[in-house]
Order: C-alpha cells, then sequence, then structure tokens
C-alpha cells in the first residue's frame, strides 16, 4: 500500500513495510548530514548498531531510520531538537 | 522460582530457550529486534512474501526449523522483542522498551548477543552509499533493496561471495568482488575440507558462479578510496602495486565480524586476547560457563563462530545451566553436541586462516582517513595522541574521545587498536581495548533519569 510521510518539510512517497531509511533512500541519496560538518550520510548498519540514522519525530523521539517503519503521515526531521 | 534471562533471539539464543523450556523452565528473552532470527535468519516484515528459499538460499531449511521451534515457543517463554538490554550490575540487567526502562533481577543469564560487522575504514568510508556488509545484506533480506545498481563488494570473507551471489540472484550484478586477502592465502581454506566439506563446496560454487556472470573478482587488494560527490561514484584499489578505479554506485564494505561482547564485559568476565582473529573475547568453558557461575555465553558474541555453532552453543549452554542447577541433562545429547562443535572449530580455524583481518592496512592508512565515523576522528588523531605519550586504547581514548561516540566503538574498535599499535611499534595485544561502559547503546536522557 502506498504511503507518504514528511521529512524536513519535504514529501517522501513510500510503501508498506518500507523502513524510513530504505524510503528516504530511494528517493534520493542521502538521509541526513553529519553534525560534524563533513557532509551527507546514508546510515551504515542497518541493524541498529551503528547509530548514523537517527531522526526525530514531531514529539522529539528519537527514531533509527533503519529500524522504524513508515506510518503515513509521520513527521520526521534530521536535526536534533535539543541542539535547535 | 528461579529467573532466567536469555539476551538474543538468533539462533543461539532460541536454541537455549528450546532447551530451557523442554526442562520445564520459562525464560525471559530479550531481543533488540522486533522479530526472532536474529542476524542470518532474519525474518522480513509482516506482509512480505518471499519464499525462505529466496530469503536464506542453500540455508533456507535451517531457518525455517529455527523460526518453527521459536514460534512453537510462544506462550511458554516470556518474549520481549524490541527490547535492548542496556546495563548489567550486580545481578541486575537493565533494559529499555520503547522508552520505557526496567530492570531484571535474574539469577542465571545466557547472553547470546551476535555480532557486528568488523570495519577497516578506507577514505570515503562515510559516503552516502556505502554500507556494512551485513547492513547490505540486510537490506536485502529485509527490505529487497539493493545500494545502487552496480555495488562494489569490499573486505573479504565469506559474506562478501555470498552477498555477491545474492545480488545475483535478485538481478543486479555487481562492479566486483575485491579482496583484501590475497588467493594463495585462501587456498588455506582447503584445510576445512575434512570438517565440512559442504560449506566449502557452497563457497566453491558461488565463486563459480561470480566467473560464469563475468564478475570481476580481485584478490590480495589495498583498498585506496571510495570516490563520490557527495554520493559514490567509484572505488579506488592497488593491486600488485598498480592503482585501478572501478565505476561503482554503492559499496558494501566489511572484514568479517566482531563480537557483541559489551554485556559480558559489564557482567564481569574476564577477557583473553585471540591471536588468531586478533579479538578480545570472553572467557568461557567449552558449554559456555564463566567463572561468574551465574553467566553463561553462546554463540557469535563469545567468538565468531557461525550460525550452526551458535545452534550448538545455545543448547550446550542451557544444558550447562540446567546441569548448574542440578536438572537432569541428556549426557547423550551433550556429548554428541560437544563434538558437533570440535568439528565445527577446525573449520572455523580453517576460515580464519583463509579470510584474515587485514590488520596491517591500518598501518598505511592516510592521516586524513576517518576512523571514528560517529565524531570524524582520523587516523592522524590517534597517531597524534600516540605520540603524546598514549600508551594503549583507554588512555588514547580519553585524550582523543576515540570509541566515545555513539556507536561506542563498535565500527572503529579494531582499527583503533590496528592504528595504536602500529603507531607505538607495540604488539597488538598491549593497546588493551576499549572498555564498554552503561548504557551500551544510547539511550535518551529522560529514560537514564527514571531508571536511576
Ligand atoms: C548483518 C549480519 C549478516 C549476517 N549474514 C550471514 C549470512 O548470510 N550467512 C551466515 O552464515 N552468517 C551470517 N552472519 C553471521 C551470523 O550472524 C551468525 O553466524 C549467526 O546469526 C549467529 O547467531 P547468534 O545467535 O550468535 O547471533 P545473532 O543471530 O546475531 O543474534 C543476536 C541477537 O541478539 C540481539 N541483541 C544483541 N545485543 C542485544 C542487547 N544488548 N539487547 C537486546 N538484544 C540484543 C540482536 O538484536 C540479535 O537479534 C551475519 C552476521 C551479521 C552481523
Amino acid at each position: 500500500m502506498p504511503l507518504s510521510f514528511r521529512v524536513d518539510g519535504r514529501e517522501v512517497l513510500a510503501l508498506e513495510g518500507d523502513t524510513v531509511l530504505t524510503a528516504v533512500l530511494l528517493a534520493g541519496i542521502r538521509l541526513r548530514e553529519s553534525e560534524f560538518g563533513d557532509g551527507p550520510r546514508s546510515g551504515f548498519c542497518l541493524m541498529r548498531a551503528c547509530q548514523d540514522c537517527w531522526m526525530w519525530t514531531d514529539h522529539n523521539d528519537r527514531i533509527q531510520a533503519c529500524a522504524t517503519f513508515v506510518n503515513q503521515g509521520m513527521v520526521l526531521s534530521t536535526r536534533n531538537p535539543e541542539l535547535t | 522460582m528461579t529467573t532466567i534471562v536469555i539476551v538474543g533471539a538468533g539462533p543461539a539464543g532460541v536454541r537455549a530457550a528450546e532447551c530451557l523450556v523442554a526442562a520445564g523452565c520459562r525464560p525471559i528473552i530479550l531481543d533488540e529486534n522486533d522479530r526472532s532470527g536474529g542476524q542470518i535468519y532474519r525474518r522480513q516484515p509482516p506482509g512480505f512474501v518471499r519464499s525462505a528459499q529466496t530469503l536464506y538460499g542453500t540455508e533456507a531449511a535451517k531457518a525455517e526449523a529455527l523460526h518453527r521451534s521459536f514460534d512453537t515457543l510462544a506462550g511458554k517463554v516470556d518474549y520481549r522483542p524490541g527490547t535492548i538490554a542496556w546495563g548489567l550490575h550486580a545481578g541486575v540487567i537493565h533494559t529499555v522498551k520503547a522508552g520505557r526502562v526496567d530492570r531484571i533481577a535474574f539469577d542465571r543469564l545466557i547472553l547470546a548477543t551476535g555480532a557486528t560487522d568488523r570495519i577497516m575504514p578506507v577514505a570515503g568510508w562515510t559516503r552516502p552509499g556505502v554500507f556494512s556488509m551485513g547492513g547490505a545484506q540486510i537490506a536485502l533480506k529485509f527490505q529487497g533493496c539493493v545500494p545502487g545498481r552496480r555495488p562494489a563488494l569490499v573486505g573479504t570473507g565469506p559474506l562478501l561471495y555470498l552477498l555477491a551471489n545474492q545480488y545475483l540472484k535478485a538481478g543486479v550484478t555487481p562492479a566486483g568482488v575485491f579482496d583484501t586477502t590475497p588467493f594463495r592465502r585462501q587456498l588455506r581454506l582447503v584445510g576445512g575440507l575434512a570438517w565440512d566439506p559442504r560449506t566449502l563446496l557452497i563457497g566453491l560454487r558461488y565463486r563459480l558462479e561470480l566467473v560464469r556472470w563475468g564478475v570481476p573478482v580481485r584478490c590480495g587488494i589495498d583498498p585506496l578510496a571510495i570516490e563520490g560527490d557527495p554520493a559514490v561514484t567509484g572505488f579506488v584499489y592497488a593491486k600488485s602495486g598498480k592503482r585501478h578505479v572501478i565505476a561503482c554506485d554503492g559499496v558494501a564494505l566489511g572484514h568479517g565480524l566482531r563480537s557483541e561482547t559489551q554485556l559480558a564485559e559489564l557482567a564481569g568476565v574476564s577477557f583473553a586476547f585471540d591471536r588468531r582473529t586478533r579479538q578480545w573475547l570472553p572467557q568461557r568453558d567449552e558449554e559456555g560457563r564463566t567463572p561468574l557461575g551465574t553467566v553463561y555465553l553462546a554463540g557469535d558474541g563469545a567468538g565468531i563462530g557461525g550460525a550452526d555453532v551458535a545452534e550448538i552453543e545455545g543448547k550446550l549452554a542451557a544444558w550447562a545451566l540446567l546441569h548448574d542447577l542440578n536438572a537432569a541433562v541428556d549426557d547423550g545429547e551433550r556429548t554428541r553436541a560437544l563434538r558437533q562443535l570440535r568439528r565445527a572449530a577446525r573449520f572455523r580455524a580453517a576460515l580464519d586462516a583463509g579470510f584474515p583481518w587485514p590488520h596491517d592496512i591500518a598501518a598505511r592508512l592516510d592521516d586524513g582517513v576517518v576512523v571514528c565515523r560517529c565524531e570524524t576522528l582520523t587516523a592522524g588523531e590517534l597517531r597524534r595522541v600516540a605520540a603524546e605519550g598514549a600508551p594503549d586504547l583507554g588512555r588514547a581514548k580519553a585524550l582523543s574521545r576515540i570509541g566515545m561516540g555513539r556507536c561506542q566503538g563498535r565500527y572503529c574498535g579494531s582499527a583503533c587498536a590496528e592504528i595504536l599499535s602500529a603507531a607505538l611499534g607495540c604488539d597488538i595485544a598491549d593497546v588493551g581495548r576499549l572498555r564498554p561502559q552503561a548504557p551500551t547503546k544510547p539511550l535518551h536522557v529522560d529514560d537514564v533519569e527514571a531508571s536511576l
């Protein structure tokens, strides 16, 4: 089933069963920017170990994009709300 | 009643649980994944309908058997999926599930925590489109995705050849397999023929299949860089002194596996340096007992043995635990399992000899190469703290923050040890290891405060 959700305000399309990481990377090459200014990242281990795919929900909950399934209408940010 | 906790629902944890249930126990099973199966037998999300044959190939029957076994335990175990065990102190294990912390006082604990990829960094490995070898395989098994249309597989170990074949089956022709181990060295795999001919033949078939499809296989390469702007466009390597560039749009990178040993360390299990794999491993007897008396170890988390070994070790650990609680254990089955384990150990020795961790690369890494992807610390920084007098990894960590990032050294630890020992000119065992701290996976500050 097709779904849509938002990342940093932009709409991303997905299918049911897609992880956030899968959906975002199918739509473009980057998942998020490195906090250390060395460019974009796309996650790495996909098994919840490297912690390189963090995103935040509109309730400021941190998620791992590799292990979170897309829900219709979910709103995500790639920036840590505690730092902005 | 005796509280028994198992951490991990992969092959080792599932078999341990099964034996405990057969003896009338009701273990608590904690697993970070949402479904059982662990890494190799990872299940696809609900609603995905690919066959076991498609997902697990030659290991389909084993995968199905393991899943079936676990499913029949429903109601007989206290299974807590999606739960991270992040701390362990004085007989209490600390967990978090969906932001809610909990603690469990246990009488006996089986750690079956599995492994993660072992990585030797290469310039450009933080670029989008580069994934760990295991991660690239998870993308395929769990999501039916491939990094790019022509991915390069870089590193060493059987997983390179397996994944390249899985790609071919999925209709993707890899740009090539680039193995740091020279072919000559890989001939040592033949030493395993007597102990597990089936696995060796499968490996041989994978190679032939790559040849048949015209996929380049280059062995004995020195990885130089993953290029891109910012997405991956090519992989640069040296072979026999010559520089080569191969076009690709994704990279799977991995040099074998490393054990997830943090909980064993927090429990107070003693560690010893294993020269063959150049890793620090928790000490246990053949059946998984640790000197602590209450903690048992099984599967890849205690030393890389592979999935079949993990199943055997899971059973042995459960039987050892039951025996120690004065419960009856079938000695015939136990003896048979021990015999299988010894056979498998001989095979593993050949596998480790044929696909060694390419530790010598560390000394050649340019100073600018990022080693810690969490905080973008470089090989040069590590060498600088070595020059300033850091005698071991513990001190280097304090001076440089290496290993203090979010992944807690899981992805940089092996390389850091090699870079430091090369810079100091000392034996690898003398640089020690990065000590884990609770929480072993990052928690929200709120979670930690709530649990104090
Ligand atoms: C990504 C990946 C892919 C692999 N693919 C293959 C393959 O195709 N073929 C092959 O032969 N071998 C493969 N291996 C090796 C294979 O994983 C092992 O041989 C086998 O799965 C080991 O079984 P195990 O039970 O010891 O651990 P695992 O199967 O790794 O299971 C460990 C489980 O413990 C959980 N866990 C770990 N720590 C915690 C914690 N602190 N709290 C809660 N839960 C925790 C993990 O989430 C996991 O579910 C792979 C390894 C990895 C890392």
